[in-house]
């Protein structure tokens, strides 16, 4: 388990590594002079020269290179061009937003998928059964992005029910919640079902059942516990869609978040601050994966970890 | 499911085909005096801010649609079945290092890489279609390298190359064919996610630009209009998420018929 732990740790090094190198050339994939992109053509020379040297770009490749992982190291990302302050500092700021967005999303997709999974998966293909899995199939085929507007349509515009955007009170997170979640949702409650329905036919199970224990019981405490193992990886994986999905989301909602701070970035062709948010993103990604998997390595004392795993 | 599936990919097929023909307006003509307005006899789908056919740009936007998803399969299928097969047939440091640039790649969540290629390379529908290549390859690689390698163990494999068969003609013979099936139905949700990843650029601005008509930057400017003019909200919405829908059932019905493993 220990070794387990550690090489599952030192694994995630060289991806680290790959994420933050690949992120450093994108900045160099720029066609034309990025300078002169972000000061326009009307900037004086003096003026692109001095940020040019500013982000390092008057030096060779590989002494850039090796500044920007050394800064990176020591978490300085350099300074937003646009909002003249700490790339760090204002994505530390937006980062709370995010979190609290997709956690948000994340409860309410297990909320709604759980349920609805474990009611599927008791009367599988039953009238509800069907209702349920093409929902799902719905759900997975809508994109956030038409959801989104639909919702503000109806439970903002038409209904006055919650607020069409903003980060002010709790009820302003309802909607991008059931945006951002509802994908999830869908993937979840299909995920829950087939693990369902595959547990409940073993013979544990069915002993379990012999033993004249209360049904509920049987479906808890030994069909959905065990259930859920598969879904802790789905989950691990889905919080990436979600860290990638509420730069939309963000974006409909006015959230003030990462993703939001992303597209603003982009828009405004703040380079060091997209690049700082798409570093900030993919490690956010890289650690929750990784925080998975050692979930998962202390859920499930089954899977043997000497091996080499693909 | 398969047959819902292919029948409503067909009938997307066939539309964005034809679509010039049928449409009822040229899809970038303005009247700037009919602007929001709804669903008519001369209009079905209504117009939008610049009295433009809703329905006929939803038809040009068809085709972009397609050709997108079309275009990214095509090219990231190409190059994933020649990087992974490369990787499995090969083995040992080629294979580790390919592999440890996938895992890379693969860190980046979601829309995230396509949004950073499309920000350094500026918008665009060949800057789109770049990106999603650049990110899509990935999936088939992987596929291809651990179906080969499963396959590399079959007794019969192993048979073909013990009476000296050379590795291009197993590849053709005995290992293509058997990996088909998985990447048909990889390459059905791929081009789900192809499409809907170009309608978020450009719903976001970063796709496709003005005054070509996509259904994402359709439906970026019909919800700046949101309870004036719902129209302009729901059509673009309801045609791509036909098109992903028709490619998911597709996808879930080729892997029941096929008897292709759950991902």
């Amino acid at each position: 388990m220990g070794r387990y732990l550690i090489r599952r740790l030192l694994l995630a090094l060289p991806v680290i590594f790959g994420v933050m190198t690949l992120v450093f050339l994108l900045m160099h994939l720029i066609p034309g002079d990025p300078v002169q992109i972000m000061l326009g053509e009307s900037a004086k020379q003096a003026d692109l020269e001095q940020l040019r040297h500013q982000l390092h770009l008057d030096r060779p490749l590989l002494d850039q290179y090796r500044l920007f992982l050394s800064d990176a190291i020591r978490g300085d990302l350099g300074e937003s061009f646009h909002l003249r302050r700490p790339v760090v500092a204002a994505i530390l700021e937006r980062a709370p937003a995010t979190i609290e967005l997709a956690v948000a999303a994340m409860l309410f997709a297990c909320g709604l998928a759980l349920p609805l999974g474990l009611l599927s998966a008791a009367r599988p293909r039953s009238g509800w059964d069907l209702a349920a899995l093409t929902t799902a199939l719905l759900g997975v085929s809508m994109p956030s992005f038409w959801l989104g507007p639909l919702l503000v349509l109806l439970f903002a515009l038409t209904l006055d029910w919650l607020p069409v955007s903003g980060r002010d009170s709790f009820s302003s997170v309802i909607l991008p919640a059931v945006t951002l979640g509802s994908g999830m949702a869908a993937i979840l409650m299909r995920m829950t079902r087939s693990s369902l329905l595959e547990v409940m036919r073993q013979d544990y199970v069915a002993v379990a059942r012999a033993k004249g224990l209360p049904a509920w019981r049987v479906w808890l405490r030994y069909g959905l516990r065990t259930a859920l193992l598969p879904l802790l990886t789905l989950l691990g994986l889905q919080i990436g869609a979600l860290l990638a999905g509420a730069v939309i989301t963000e974006t409909i909602f006015a959230w003030p978040g990462l993703g939001r701070l992303t597209v603003q970035a982009i828009l405004s062709r703040d380079y060091p601050l997209v690049q700082g948010c798409v570093l900030a993103v993919a490690l956010g990604y890289v650690a929750v994966n990784l925080a998975t998997d050692l979930l998962y390595a202390v859920a499930d004392p089954r899977i043997r970890y000497g091996r080499q795993e693909r | 499911m398969l047959v819902i599936g292919a029948g409503l990919i067909g009938l997307l097929l066939v539309v964005a085909l034809i679509g010039p023909v049928i449409a009822p307006h040229p899809p970038a003509y303005q009247q700037l005096d009919e602007g929001l307005r709804g669903p008519s006899w001369g209009h079905p789908l209504g117009q939008d801010r610049l009295g433009r056919d809703e329905l006929s740009r939803l038809l040009a936007g068809a085709r972009v649609s397609l050709g997108v998803g079309i275009s990214v399969v095509a090219v990231s299928l190409a190059l994933g079945v020649l990087i992974g097969g490369v990787a499995g047939v090969r083995g040992g440091w080629i294979d580790e290092t390919l592999m440890r640039v996938t895992d890379v790649l693969l860190a980046f969540p979601g829309l995230l890489l396509a949004i950073a290629f499309t920000a350094v390379l500026g918008p665009g529908l060949d800057h789109v279609i770049l990106a999603l290549c650049l990110m899509g390859w990935v999936s088939y690689a992987r596929l291809t390298r651990g179906q080969l390698l499963a396959l590399r163990e079959e007794e019969y494999v192993a048979a073909a190359r013990a009476i000296g068969v050379g590795w291009p003609r197993l590849l053709r013979v005995h290992l293509l064919p058997n990996l088909l099936a998985p990447l048909l139905v990889e390459a059905s949700f791929g081009m789900a996610g192809a499409i809907t990843a170009e309608a978020g650029l450009s719903f976001l601005g970063l796709g496709v630009q003005p005054p070509s008509p996509s259904w994402g930057s359709m439906l970026a400017e019909g919800r700046a209009f949101g309870a004036l003019a719902p129209h302009l909200t729901l059509a673009p919405g309801l045609a791509i998420m036909a098109v992903v829908l028709g490619l998911n059932l597709l996808g879930d019905g080729l892997r029941d018929r096929l008897d292709v493993r759950g991902k």
